[in-house]
């Protein structure tokens, strides 16, 4: 067998030709902390090849996420990077883009924090159809505090605090985020690298609160604690089970343990957002003494 | 295509791996489309395999393992595209044999 | 530098404290309020939320007090300075952020308009008895700065002083009013904008090259950068370095935290802030602050009729509190009064500061009015004997 390859040994300095993902990430702090086979670094591969598709300007892109495994993107990521409370990514965003609507603000953070802790924040922002674009990587688990049961763990599921299995409901998020308003909703997961990818730049170009779920594999916790293999098999898993349709009513997509997993773009409509909402409004009440706030809401 | 040495030759990719940060999780094994990459006989510091590009010439650089990497450890380019990039190809390192 | 005039509505007005607190805002240059309705404080934000359409800024009512107090720092991270209002119940819910804001050192002003409590306690009624939570309610290690205005005038002055701490330290400050400051009506004077000074956000002029977001000037204080032009930052609310990178470790836990103590505790001299009133040859000092202070007054001048020396120290600026000054009085005085709505909080600290050389009487009130003078003069008059 032929071991012909290129390797580039340790620091940036020595390659000539970089890895695409690169410029996004704070090389001083690779290697990251995530578990082998942690599907979150794919997402951030997607994000990456999103970012540079859009043609946005790095410089305006903000990231801001919450606490726990996936909460930890931002500080990988060479952007204006926010690492804030758990739960609450969502409203320290819709702060800083009000504050300064040229900003592109990315929330990037996991099912547990976003949709638990930070349910509210998520029904509210999506209510008020807040221009933010949601990554949420859904690993069905808290992660960080050792495989704790989530919302969006599948009933039967044994995790820590269930110790004798889920008997709890899982939301859907797609249906949640679909009902509070959201005008962008797309589910995924990291064996579908090139439509997450694709998902990304379409968020990143849509006006609105947009929803990317991103079912990623936890194969330290989640996927040891009920016997699933490693990474790959839960890629695999995904890759076997997954069925894409775009389009479908959020409300047939549930998600059950190791069963069917539907995909796809489920919604895009256009709504105006919040900020736009407000300046019709005033511009309505004031007339011409209305100056509107905020003259972009970001590059497209 | 120069054919120079074996990796120019065939579907027209190549893989770049940086040994040190792969945690061997076998992402980009797995899900190459044409199967060409393996695990190295060696370890990294860490103790993980890396991959190699055990079949070169079935190599397109379609960066699927590139996308799929948790660990930003390997990415694939097509030929065409690095000699575009006008970077000089790094030596190849010999991977010491177990 | 001057008040930006857009914010600053010069004039004689006859309005209520928290009316006047939200033209101080404005007139501090305070653009972004992220807010909840809670009695008694929502007449500043719904005061804000009718003039900023016209200021020009961000007014936005969240679904809640935790919403708000994190949303205010994204704000600040846009560039703005920002402000959130509240009272009891929902300090309590933003205790988590107040230790956000210090460890990121975001600027942000917090109002608390007191009112009765624990809990639901009684809305529409003062009290005095949040003092201790704004200095101890996060976890953790960290120095606010608290501010007690006595009247609608002071509301309005001591707004733009708040704002004007909160960019000098980069810390939380806290403006605590109380339900009767907050709803009595009285004569505002609003100078004109030139007339106001401001502090700007200390903004960087090092390339982002050069800049690293938590390396403290020569004050303690690092200088800011704001998102979107072009540094890049990484703001946590883990332990972190210079860069702002997690460094989870005890040495970088050590520096970071003493060097945000230090930030107020080092600079605690120019954070003295009190009025005084016949302390040089007072024998019995009555420390007051907000609306007690009125009572307080009132109950001064009567022991000095009748003949006791007496005089009154009256906190402005609360926390940090000014140890010095009261270990100073400790030297020649008997004995301290010390009249507030509450069970006994800032009394604690005078305690403190005068280390047991003289008695320390807490004239107590559960809250839901002001004291009687009588009250307050009837604890004077013991002591004085």
């Amino acid at each position: 067998m032929s071991e012909e390859l290129h390797v580039v040994e340790e620091t940036p300095d020595f390659c000539e030709v970089d890895n695409p993902v690169m410029p996004y990430l704070r090389q001083d702090r690779i290697p990251h902390i995530w578990c082998p086979g942690c599907g979150i670094g794919t997402t951030v591969n997607c994000f990456a090849r999103a970012l540079t598709d859009s043609g946005l300007d790095l410089d305006k892109v903000a990231i801001v996420s919450g606490i726990g495994c996936t909460g930890r993107v931002a500080g990988y990521m060479n952007l204006d990077s926010f690492h804030t409370t758990h739960g609450r990514p969502i409203p320290f965003a819709t702060g800083l883009k009000l504050a300064r609507p040229e900003l592109k603000v990315v929330v990037y953070s996991g099912d547990g924090d976003l949709t638990a802790i930070g349910g509210n924040h998520f029904v509210h922002a999506a209510r008020r159809n807040m221009d933010l674009m949601i990554v949420c990587v859904n690993n069905f688990t808290y992660g960080m505090t050792g495989g704790q049961v989530a919302p969006t763990t599948p009933p039967g599921a044994t995790q820590t605090t269930m110790p004798f299995g889920n008997y709890e409901n899982p939301f859907n998020l797609a249906y949640l985020a679909d009902a509070c308003g959201a005008v962008y909703v797309a589910r995924w997961t990291v064996y579908h690298v090139k439509q997450l990818a694709k998902a990304m730049l379409e968020g990143l170009h849509k006006k609105g609160f947009v929803f990317i779920e991103a079912l990623a594999p936890c194969p330290t916790l989640y996927s040891r604690r009920n016997r699933l293999g490693d990474g790959v098999d839960q890629l695999k898993y995904y890759k076997e089970k997954s069925v894409i349709r775009n389009g479908a009513d959020t409300k047939e997509v549930p998600l059950g343990f190791q069963g069917e997993i539907v995909v796809g773009k489920f919604i895009d409509r256009d709504r105006p957002t919040w900020l736009d909402s407000m300046n019709a409004h005033y511009t309505g009440v004031f007339r011409d003494r209305y100056q509107p706030w905020g003259g972009s809401h970001g590059q497209d | 295509m120069s054919d120079q040495d074996g990796v120019r030759k065939g579907k027209g990719g190549t893989v770049f791996v940086r040994v040190e940060v792969c945690k061997g999780c076998s992402f980009c094994i797995d899900f190459c489309p044409t199967h060409c990459i393996e695990f190295s006989h060696g370890y990294n510091k860490k103790g993980y395999h890396y991959p190699v590009l055990a079949r070169p010439e079935e190599c397109t650089g379609c960066d699927m393992c590139g996308h799929y990497c948790p660990d930003f450890a390997i990415y694939g380019i097509r030929l065409k595209d690095l000699e575009a990039r006008q970077a000089p190809a790094p030596e190849p390192l010999i991977p010491t044999k177990p | 530098m001057h008040a930006d005039p857009k914010g600053v509505l010069t004039g004689v007005h006859f309005i209520d404290g928290d009316h006047a607190a939200c033209e101080g805002a404005l007139a501090a240059g305070c653009r972004f309020v992220a807010g909840y309705p809670i009695t008694p404080s929502t007449e500043v934000v719904e005061r804000f939320a009718a003039r900023i359409p016209q200021v020009g800024g961000m007014f936005i009512q969240m679904e809640d007090e935790i919403a708000s107090s994190i949303a205010i720092l994204g704000g600040a991270w846009a560039g703005q300075k920002v402000m959130t209002v509240t009272s009891g119940p929902g300090l309590s819910l933003m205790m988590e952020h107040v230790g956000y804001a210090a460890i990121t050192e975001t600027p942000c002003v917090i109002v608390d308009v007191q009112r009765g409590g624990p809990s639901t306690g009684l809305p529409t009624l003062p009290a005095q008895a949040d003092m201790m939570q704004v200095k101890w309610g996060s976890h953790g290690d960290y120095e606010p700065i608290a501010l007690c205005p006595n009247s609608p005038q002071e509301c309005f002055d001591l707004m733009v002083k708040a704002f004007n701490l909160a960019e000098t330290y980069r810390v939380p400050v806290f403006f605590m009013m109380d339900e009767v400051v907050g709803h009595m009506t009285e004569r505002v004077v609003i100078p004109p904008a030139d007339q106001i000074e401001v502090v700007e956000r200390r903004w960087t002029a090092k390339p982002p090259a050069e800049y690293l977001p938590f390396e403290p000037g020569p004050d303690m204080v690092p200088e800011m950068v704001k998102a979107g032009d072009g540094y890049r930052i990484h703001v946590t609310g883990l332990t972190h370095d210079e860069r702002g990178y997690p460094a989870m470790n005890p040495a970088a836990q050590d520096r970071l935290v003493r060097r945000l103590s230090e930030k107020i505790r080092g600079n605690a001299d120019k954070l003295v802030d009190v009025r005084e009133e016949g302390l040089e040859d007072a024998e019995i000092v009555v420390v007051s602050f907000g609306i007690t202070s009125r009572v307080a007054h009132a109950a001064v001048e009567e022991a000095r009729r009748k003949g006791f020396k007496v005089g009154h120290l009256r906190l402005i600026i609360a926390w940090p509190f000014p140890r010095k000054r009261i270990a100073e009085l400790a030297v020649r005085a008997k004995a301290f009064v010390v009249p507030e709505l509450n069970l006994g909080q800032m009394a604690l600290e005078v305690e403190r500061a005068v280390a047991g050389r003289v008695p320390v009487i807490p004239v107590t009130h559960a809250g839901g009015t002001v004291h009687q003078p009588g009250e307050i003069l009837a604890r004077i008059m013991e002591v004085a004997r």
